[in-house]
């Protein structure tokens, strides 16, 4: 059950993608949701989508796979369309019929509601996807290396820097053992009896307690432990240490900052001379 | 309850770069009152075999009896798991499951909470004080534990050993009839181990007519076991007495297994030219070894 969370998850497959250098792919992230938020129109925004779908093919992750990261805010994105729908208020005219189309104390439904919710789940999914397909792409070792290495310039202001790159690789790499720790626990307790997937909201809040107390101190322990064994091992964190895989930028990496900046380029242009304005 | 298992396969993570085949056309059988062994390396699928046993994995939907032609065959007792009519509370209260580590669900603030959970959980209405006091009082002391010195006491208090025992007291609370245990001496010390087993042996008697082990401990299957299931990658190899199955030593150990001190006694005793014909539990291989020592002299 809980090994359908596909968020986060790496997809072990070999393509132009995985290859990328990580830092780039991180800008690359960066950079794509700054388009994001500068398209103000669907054909921006279009073009924003074009140049995800692209990655994707390039990246060899079925669809479906992508389909599951959207899955997960799925409730969140309705929601804030909804509520954007009610309230969001303007006269613009999309299609004939007048511009408020319905009114009720203070909520409201206008064309300009509907238009700009349907641009807000678009760049909501985008937003989802183009995170998604980074851990997708991206192991959680060469994405920490990455943060490391671009957050270098900070070591200057006495940052810690590896420290927190540390704690982030950390972090990621306990995520599958708790999930199976989590399973572990889910299926002894269910063994017991206890009933994990029916009842109302504060019965289920109950029968949550008999998970979360033996996780919670699983955590503590195997944090405990690894604490203790980096110590032993005489850890002492970033100073003089080297790195088994050197980052190396190469000539795909060029094609796709190419590739990134002409999509910043081109939603920019947008930007100042819209084609179709919302 | 009789154990059926037939053809029956499992994949995780079915059509995905990750899938494995965990199980691969498994049949097996275990009767009412064994004392049933499995054996196997890491990832030969034995615990995947016994938590279908209470239903914690299913079939695939797609495998359901009427949607496909298919032979798998899966019954516990009664309970037809091939079915989806099954009601897998019920069989989950006659089919009891000791984990791995089983001290790691204990979660409750006394051990008397965290007994009386399953108890709880499986009743069909709200039991009674006195009720539920009996029957948690019953599985604490059955598993050798004092009830007045650790009911109130939180699990989180107590050794290794106890915190294991009262693990096992709030499976068995239920009175299953059914025991399903996962490495239940694993981590334990020598003195804990024995202890283990023979209150399995107690259990047996008296509470779970049939026992089923998963173990890497040979010596603790060829002391206790009546019939010995042997798993790898995914199928089962044998399905014998532990006399029998100890007695292929050299396939065992090709297999990656190890097989009991006995019986690498016996083996290299045979090297040397002395047959002894022992079931491999220690008891039996020393009165034969005396024996011959008495032939001798």
């Amino acid at each position: 059950m809980l090994k359908d969370v596909s968020f986060g998850q790496y997809y072990p497959v070999k393509s132009f993608v995985h290859n990328l250098d990580p830092r780039l792919k991180i800008l690359f992230l960066i950079g794509y949701i700054v388009a994001i938020f500068l398209a103000k129109e669907f054909l921006a925004l279009g073009l924003c989508a074009a140049v995800l779908l692209f990655a994707i093919l390039f990246a060899r992750i079925p669809f479906g796979k992508v389909m599951r990261a959207v899955k997960g805010i799925l409730f969140l994105v309705l929601f804030t369309a909804v509520i954007n729908v009610f309230f969001h208020s303007g006269d613009a005219v999309y299609w004939d019929g007048p511009a408020v189309l319905w009114e009720w104390k203070i909520f409201h439904v206008t064309q300009a509601g509907i238009v700009f919710s349907a641009f807000l789940i678009l760049r909501l999914f985008l937003l989802v996807i183009c995170s998604s397909l980074l851990t997708y792409t991206t192991t959680p070792v060469s994405l920490t290396d990455g943060i490391e290495s671009l957050l270098t310039p900070l070591k200057w202001i006495r940052f810690p820097v590896h420290e927190l790159a540390l704690i982030m690789s950390i972090a990621l790499r306990f995520i599958p053992i708790l999930m199976d720790e989590t399973d572990r626990i889910m299926n002894a307790q269910k063994a017991r009896g206890a009933n994990l997937d029916s009842g109302g909201p504060a019965k289920r809040v109950k029968a949550i307690v008999p998970v979360l107390i033996p996780l919670l101190l699983s955590a503590f322990r195997r944090a405990d432990e690894l604490g203790d064994a980096m110590d032993a091992r005489c850890y002492s964190g970033g100073k003089n240490r080297t790195k088994y895989k050197k980052l190396r930028f190469s000539w795909r990496d060029l094609l796709a900052f190419v590739l990134l900046a002409a999509l910043i380029a081109g939603v920019v242009v947008m930007r100042f001379y819209p084609v179709f304005p919302l | 309850m009789r154990i059926v298992a037939e053809h029956l396969s499992c994949i995780y993570n079915a059509k995905s770069p990750f899938a494995v085949k965990a199980l691969d056309d498994v049949s097996l059988t275990v009767e009412e009152g064994e004392f049933f062994g499995i054996i196997g390396h890491t990832g030969s699928g034995k615990s995947t075999f016994v938590q279908h046993l209470n239903g914690l994995l299913r079939l695939p939907s797609s495998l359901k009896r009427g949607k496909k032609k298919d032979d798998t065959v899966l019954t516990v007792g009664e309970f037809d798991l091939t079915s989806k009519k099954t009601d897998f509370r019920a069989l989950r209260k006659r089919v009891g499951m000791v984990f791995q580590y089983p001290e790691n669900q204990l979660f409750a603030e006394t051990v008397f909470d965290d007994v009386a959970f399953g108890y709880k959980n499986f009743a069909e209405k709200k039991p009674e004080q006195g009720e539920l006091e009996t029957a948690v009082r019953e599985a604490i002391e059955v598993v050798g534990l004092d009830y007045g010195a650790v009911k109130d006491a939180s699990p989180f208090d107590l050794s290794g050993g106890q915190k294991r025992r009262v693990a096992i007291a709030g499976v068995i609370v239920t009175k299953p009839e059914i025991l399903v245990l996962d490495e239940p001496a694993a981590g334990l010390d020598p003195l804990g181990k024995r202890e283990v087993m023979s209150l399995l042996h107690k259990l047996r008697e008296s509470w779970c007519k049939t026992v089923v082990v998963v173990s890497h401990d040979m010596d603790e299957i060829a002391e206790n076991c009546t019939r010995v299931a042997v798993f790898t990658e995914g199928k089962v190899k044998y399905v014998l007495p532990p006399a029998e199955l100890f007695k292929r030593t050299e396939e065992l150990t090709e297999l990656g297994l190890d097989v009991p001190l006995t019986a690498k006694l016996v083996l290299a005793l045979k090297k040397r030219g002395v047959t002894i014909d022992c079931d491999y539990t220690q008891e039996d291989f020393i009165r034969k070894v005396l024996a011959r020592r008495g032939e001798k002299c």
